[in-house]
């Protein structure tokens, strides 16, 4: 008997290619939001999903057939899942039917009452998003006054006995404070922090000349994170999650399109990641029309950069490309206009050139305000970006 | 970071409070959940994994799997499996 333990969850190199299972499930349930913050992940265009959010019943349907083909971790979330007010049947739904449920919330909204009835429909977790450790800070950047708000709500996580994710988005403005913000993580007694650096996709790409950081800050705030790492092990986890724009290989995009994950948004579009819907030409399944199951394994959309037949050079020829997949097909077209370029952060990309320019640009405007103003996300930044055509 | 600490027969593992374990039809094999993450266990792993239940102790847990398995020996597999899963985190010891 061997017991090593885990088992890879990818496919091997050469084998045919296998669908797998979707294991992890995402449920956007909705995008309204209180809060508005500027690198907000959801789409630029999200205001045209308010009139057409899937129903209870959608829900419950769609998570019946996820756990039918291999769906186990659920993350519900947003915009903030909470401005649901079937958020606790959903949840006791998705309990019953064995999904791990994950609560991914800013934290506005999370009353006693809400808490007490999601523990006892069966909540597994809760991740409280934190824009920065300072008062200040945590209320520009999400453009409200919240900060107190989430420390009494990080209390009541730890009072309903939930470990709690501490989750924490950088970026340039926040960075610098990495320090304090570790120490607020440890003061709320968080057994795991993730330290996630921007990703530059709808709001973040929109914001990007004010979000990136410099590559010295970054460095500064990688070594305060391993000396907390070093010092408190299991007892509260770190992961400090790099930006892309500073490596010379692409992430592993969602290990792959198609391979373990898959997005359900507020009006039903089924997605193989969150940002997908901004490509062009891909005609993404809803829910309302055919499964899920069909939609994993037969659609066109979830076929179309499963394998590697798509790929172009410098990708088709590596022998990397069955580690980063060529990395990620939404910024490979938000920065190179083509989704099956190699993602330009390859330093093997003949776009390479536009990621050293925004590191460039970074370093350059290390105290200079951009000229272009920062835009939260709200309604009405919405509807001018997306009549701008920005996606 | 943790460390390896040697485990001995008399100790009573339980599987801490953030993690799950569960049988998956789907995938044929047992699931290590935690907050926003899993990890398949393989064959050997999940059944020794699914007999950490806060009571027995690690010489029951390899005495059950030798049982089941009608294989002799397994109490070194099973503690070096068990000492990797307190490593990780993924079980306490009483
Ligand atoms: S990133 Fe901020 S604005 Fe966007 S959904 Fe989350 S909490 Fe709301
Ligand atoms: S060329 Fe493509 S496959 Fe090779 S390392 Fe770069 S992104 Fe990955």
């Amino acid at each position: 008997m061997s017991a090593d333990g885990l088992e890879s969850s990818s496919a091997p190199p050469s084998a045919p290619q296998k669908v797998g299972h979707p294991m992890w499930l995402l449920a956007e349930l909705t995008y309204k939001c209180p809060l508005h913050c500027v690198f907000c992940y959801n789409p630029i265009d999200y205001t045209n999903t308010f009139n057409d959010e899937l129903s209870t019943e959608e829900w419950i349907c769609v998570l019946k057939e996820g756990r039918e083909i291999g769906a186990v971790q659920l993350g519900l979330s947003g915009g903030e899942p909470l401005m649901r007010d079937d958020l606790e049947t959903i949840i006791g739904e998705a309990h019953q039917m064995g999904y791990y449920t994950n609560l991914i919330t800013s934290g506005v909204g999370l009353t006693e009452p809400r808490i007490k009835a999601m523990k006892a429909a069966g909540l597994d977790h809760i991740q409280l998003s934190f824009q920065d450790s300072t008062r200040e800070m945590n209320d520009f950047l999400s453009s409200t006054r919240t900060f107190d708000l989430k420390n009494k709500v990080a209390q009541l996580i730890k009072q309903y006995d939930y470990p709690m994710v501490f989750n924490c988005v950088i970026h340039r403005l926040n960075i610098d404070h990495i320090d304090k913000i570790l120490d607020m993580a440890e003061n709320m007694e968080a057994e795991y922090v993730e330290l996630a650096n921007t990703q530059y996709y709808a709001w973040a790409h929109v914001n990007r000349d004010h979000l990136l950081p410099t590559h010295e800050q970054l460095i500064r705030a990688e070594k305060i994170a391993d000396e907390y790492k070093a010092r408190l092990g299991n007892k509260m986890r770190i992961f400090f999650v790099a930006p892309d724009f500073y490596e010379n290989r692409p992430k592993a995009c969602m290990n792959g399109w198609g391979s373990v994950f898959t997005v359900v948004t507020a009006d039903g579009a089924l997605l193989p990641c969150h940002e997908a819907r901004m490509l062009p030409g891909i005609n993404f399944p809803n829910v309302r029309e055919r499964g899920l199951k069909w939609a994993w394994y037969e659609s066109e959309a979830f076929n179309k950069y499963r394998g590697d037949d798509w790929m172009q050079e410098p990708c088709r020829s590596c022998p990397e490309k069955t580690k980063d997949f060529g990395g990620c097909r939404c910024q490979a077209f938000l920065l190179t206009g083509d989704a099956t370029n190699a993602d330009p952060v390859c330093d093997k990309s003949q776009h390479h050139e536009v990621v050293l320019a925004a590191r460039d640009n970074a370093a350059r405007k290390s105290n200079v305000i951009p000229s272009k103003p920062i835009s939260f996300r709200n309604d009405k930044n919405s509807r001018q970006l997306s009549a701008d055509g920005i996606v | 970071m943790a460390e390896t600490v040697p485990l001995s027969l008399d100790q009573v593992p339980a599987i801490d409070r953030k993690y799950r374990i569960q049988w998956e039809e789907a995938q044929e094999c047992y699931v290590l959940l935690f907050p926003e993450g899993l990890i398949k266990l393989n064959g050997s792993a999940g059944e020794i994994m699914k007999r950490v239940n806060g009571t027995s102790s690690i010489a029951d847990i390899t005495a059950d799997c030798e049982k089941s398995f009608k294989q002799p020996d397994l109490e070194q597999d099973v503690i070096a499996f068990l000492e990797i899963a307190h490593e990780r985190g993924w079980i306490g010891i009483k």
